[in-house]
């Protein structure tokens, strides 16, 4: 048994500690947010938060997650309020939606290295996840309207 | 060509079911405008199968009111980031006067009254999700009006006229009474529906015309979307599938043993397309597939490469093919031609290369079985289903699901994602997530065909184009297949001439002919067809007789653009937008391209530097479309966005290659996608426009690749001639 943390709660799954976490996630504990894109790291769909890093799940094995705090897209807040959910859904970022996922874990650490990037900053902070519907000129409208929106809500 | 007469139609087989698109649009005249139709209730209402789920207010197959004012619209298409789950409702919405914050969608079972209205199946494709089914989702919308307002009148005892409906809300102005459409509901559904009904004047849209948000966008940040992918059944197991390493392969035979012995591995079945492993999982699936030992028959394709189809495409280039498109004496004004240009240009195979690989859940139970699909072709998938299955259609559920992308990828006529699941499922009797791994993708075929074009130009002595010539080879993907009676007319596969046969060009003589060889390699629709290799090549070469004749390649195609209005509306924002002829930046150059597809017309400026390496960087593209009358302006903004992004993944660097007869890409590192940091600035300028509706999918992608091509030569004075572009080809001498 290898006991984790995912999203603030513990869980006991009985597998491999060679299996890559993003299929632990996906078939042991039903978490489906978080996909499987390429199984190689090129695509960025299947990132997850390990103690607040961005790791593609999808080569990371689950042992490197135990004792670790896990964060998927369904634990970045209970209710659409983080300021990178509130921009996505006011730019209307996604468009089939499934490398979403990845794009905003990703985008959530570089806004915490970085609460106000620019369009450089967030090239090259984001040139890990595809998105083969194209949405990378309102990927970065939204990360700079989640930077304000983040300001915003720490000036009150 | 009656669109309700076509619902009506009882379907025999696929072929029948289907309707030569060019046929209805010659015939078809879409309505608009206020209007009184009359109603064809046999066809809107919903089938007792559709009836006897809801206990709502369901006036006919599209739309439920519940008690507490919910409005559900029920949509026959497929959501695949087109945006059809938000402009569908949009324009039901319209028409029922609802309030929009009280809509929501939902995915329809397969039944005959979710049909394309020009297609005759349910299915999804073709750019033609919004105009195909814009009247029928008004008509729908104005019925379930008409009947909420009739209802309060007759609570009320007043004329259903002295009533008006507005947000949810009939309203009884000369009283002041109002009643909520959740109100209503039920009395709703005990009212006869009217003779006819009244649609609105366009100038009075509330919804129609607005970019409201789409519906979608909440599920799809915060992980709750579902796809088929995600789908989980009790009992479930995963199946991962071994092909022939060839197409046109097959396993002569295999040894399972040491598969089976992988922790996990429940099954190893033969299927006619490959050697299934089964398992607890995907990762035991995968290593239980790794252990697989198969002895494989290579067939016809054995020892093939690209290197050998170039040299036979281009020999059959040189030789006469069916012909698409003869005026005047294209051949005898090019033989006297003051001034002659020839050029051979080259495209190679494409994958779709969907974010969500494939995959499908089947669950074949002795008398019944579900399948859940990322699917563009459900009424093919349930037949399909049901074939595989031993059962009859009415056993089979399809459940639709949110699509990861389909670019085209799951519209196959063939159904072999669905097929493979079924008869894995029923194999193993269980629930059965068949996925294929992202190399399984890349090399499994369905590609956009590799296309070569020889194609020639004639001058005459005041340096205007006189003759045109243009062969095309590449493979169809329509014959055999249930399309194959519709889009292949005298030897001619529509699809692999559109955009070509049909250009919009005013030259006196024109030839075009195509050779459709046949080859294993299987191929397939690749968002925008035929118009993704086309219209490259046409407007590609089209700026070289612009250089040969020393004329502004923008102000030719305006000379020659005299009797398309619409394409020179597009071409002229586009270069107004773009700063045409302005100066640029040293090393910079600026092309430009302009192509109808899908109804609808596109111009692209684009804008690039060339690095001494040949490294290509695209600054900026300028769009302009002109699609007809818009339901969600921001939609077509993000579609034009995203085929600007995908057109110019394979602009740079998509290509499927064969050696030794073997696809030699795999994964995104060798088949790689545009990335945030070389994305450009796209602008997208829409055309006010009541003309009639197009498409906006994929009439996006085919002018950017010629675009960038025409600006390269701008920038270098290298011309591109083959796609991807690569460095070699336009970097300095």
């Amino acid at each position: 048994m290898i006991t984790l943390t995912v999203n603030g709660k513990r869980a006991q799954v009985d597998v491999d500690p060679a299996t890559p976490l993003l299929w632990v996630l996906r078939e042991t504990l039903q978490l489906t947010g978080t996909k499987y894109g390429c199984g190689m790291a090129l695509c960025g769909a299947c990132t997850v938060h390990l103690d607040g890093e961005a790791v593609r799940s999808c080569v990371t094995p689950v042992s490197r997650a135990v004792g670790r705090k896990i964060t998927t897209i369904e634990g970045l807040s209970p209710d659409l309020s983080h300021p990178l959910q509130r921009a996505w859904i006011e730019v209307d970022v996604p468009q089939c939606g499934y490398c979403q996922s990845g794009q905003i874990m990703a985008a959530a650490v570089l806004l915490r290295e970085n609460p106000n990037p620019t369009d450089e900053d967030i090239n090259v902070g984001m040139a890990g996840n595809i998105c083969r519907c194209g949405t990378y000129p309102r990927i970065r409208r939204a990360i700079h309207r989640a930077a304000t929106l983040a300001a915003e809500g720490k000036s009150r | 060509m009656n669109r309700n007469r076509i619902l009506e139609q009882t379907p025999h087989t696929p072929a029948d079911h289907l309707v030569s698109r060019r046929q209805f649009l010659k015939t078809g005249a879409a309505a608009s405008g206020s209007l009184v139709i009359a109603l064809h209730f046999s066809t809107m209402a919903p089938s007792d199968a559709l009836r006897a789920a809801t206990t709502e207010f369901a006036p006919n197959a599209f739309v439920r009111v519940g008690a507490d004012g919910a409005v559900t619209v029920i949509i026959g298409k497929s959501e695949m980031g087109q945006g059809v789950y938000t402009s569908l409702p949009m324009i039901l919405a319209e028409e029922l006067d609802a309030d929009w914050t009280r809509v929501r969608c939902e995915f329809a079972p397969v039944d005959p009254a979710y049909n394309h209205t020009v297609f005759g199946i349910q299915m999804t494709g073709g750019s033609t999700s919004t105009w195909s089914s814009y009247e029928q989702f008004r008509k729908a919308g104005a019925v379930a009006r008409a009947l909420l307002v009739q209802a309060a009148a007759h609570t009320w005892g007043v004329a259903a006229a002295e009533c008006r409906a507005e947000s949810s809300l009939v309203i009884h102005d000369a009283s002041g009474r109002r009643l909520s459409y959740g109100e209503l509901a039920a009395k709703a559904a005990t009212e006869n529906p009217p003779a006819q009904v009244q649609l609105k004047d366009p100038k009075d849209f509330k919804i129609i015309g607005k970019s409201l948000h789409r519906l979608d966008t909440p599920a799809k940040t915060n992980g709750s979307a579902t796809f088929s992918i995600d789908i989980n059944r009790p009992g479930m197991l995963v199946a991962v599938v071994a092909r022939p390493p060839v197409f046109g392969g097959k396993a002569k035979s295999f040894d399972a043993s040491a598969a089976k012995a992988v922790p996990g591995v429940k099954d190893v079945i033969e299927i006619p397309r490959g050697v299934a492993v089964v398992a607890d999982g995907y990762v035991a699936a995968r290593r239980g597939r790794d252990a697989l030992k198969i002895s494989w028959d290579d067939g016809p394709m054995a020892g093939y490469s690209t290197q050998k189809q170039r040299a036979e495409y281009s020999a059959l280039a040189k030789t006469p093919g069916a012909v698409a498109r003869k005026e005047g004496d294209a051949a005898g004004v090019l033989a006297a031609a003051a001034h002659k240009l020839e050029a051979e240009y080259e495209l190679p195979y494409l994958a779709h290369s969907p974010m969500e690989p494939m995959n499908c859940v089947a669950d074949v139970r002795a008398d019944s079985c579900e399948v859940w699909a990322g699917t563009q072709f459900q009424t093919f998938d349930r037949m399909t289903a049901a074939q595989a299955a031993g059962l009859k259609p009415e056993q089979v559920k399809v459940h639709t699901m949110f699509l990861g992308g389909g670019f085209g990828r799951r519209a196959v006529p063939d159904c072999h994602m669905v097929l493979e699941a079924v008869q894995v499922s029923k194999a193993v009797h269980a629930p059965v997530k068949l996925i294929w791994t992202r190399e399984d993708d890349t090399r499994g075929g369905y590609y956009r065909p590799f296309f070569y074009h020889r194609i020639a130009g004639g001058l005459d002595a005041s340096g205007n184009i006189s003759a045109w010539q243009h062969t095309l080879v590449g493979q169809s993907f329509m014959v055999g297949t249930p399309f194959e009676a519709v889009m292949v007319k005298n030897g001619v596969d529509g699809t692999s001439v559109e955009g070509a046969a049909d250009i919009p060009y005013t030259i006196p003589n024109l030839h075009v002919d195509v050779h459709n060889p046949k080859l294993e390699v299987p191929t397939l629709w690749w968002r925008s067809v035929g118009h993704s290799h086309t219209a490259f090549v046409v407007e590609s070469f089209l700026d070289e007789m612009a250089h040969a004749a020393g004329k502004d390649p923008y102000e030719l195609r305006r000379t020659l653009l005299g009797k398309s209005p619409r394409h020179l509306r597009v071409l002229e924002l586009a270069a107004e937008r773009a700063g045409w002829g302005r100066p640029l930046p040293a090393g910079h150059g600026r092309g430009i391209a302009v192509h109808d597809s899908f109804e609808s017309f596109v111009a692209h400026v684009a804008e690039v530097s060339v690095s001494p390496k040949g490294e290509v960087r695209v600054h900026r593209i300028v769009c302009a479309v002109d699609c007809g009358p818009v339901v969600n302006p921001d939609t077509v903004r993000a579609q034009l966005e995203g085929a600007a992004v995908f057109a110019l993944s394979a602009a740079l660097y998509g290509e499927i290659t064969l050696e030794d007869g073997r696809v030699q890409q795999s994964n995104f590192n060798d088949y790689p996608m545009l990335r945030i940091h070389e994305c450009p600035e796209i602008e997208v300028h829409i055309v006010p426009s009541t003309d009639k509706q197009g498409g906006i999918g994929e009439p996006g992608v085919p002018t950017v690749a010629p675009a960038v091509g025409n600006a390269i030569f701008a920038a270098t004075g290298k011309r591109v001639r083959r796609l991807p572009i690569r460095p070699e080809d336009v970097r300095g001498a």
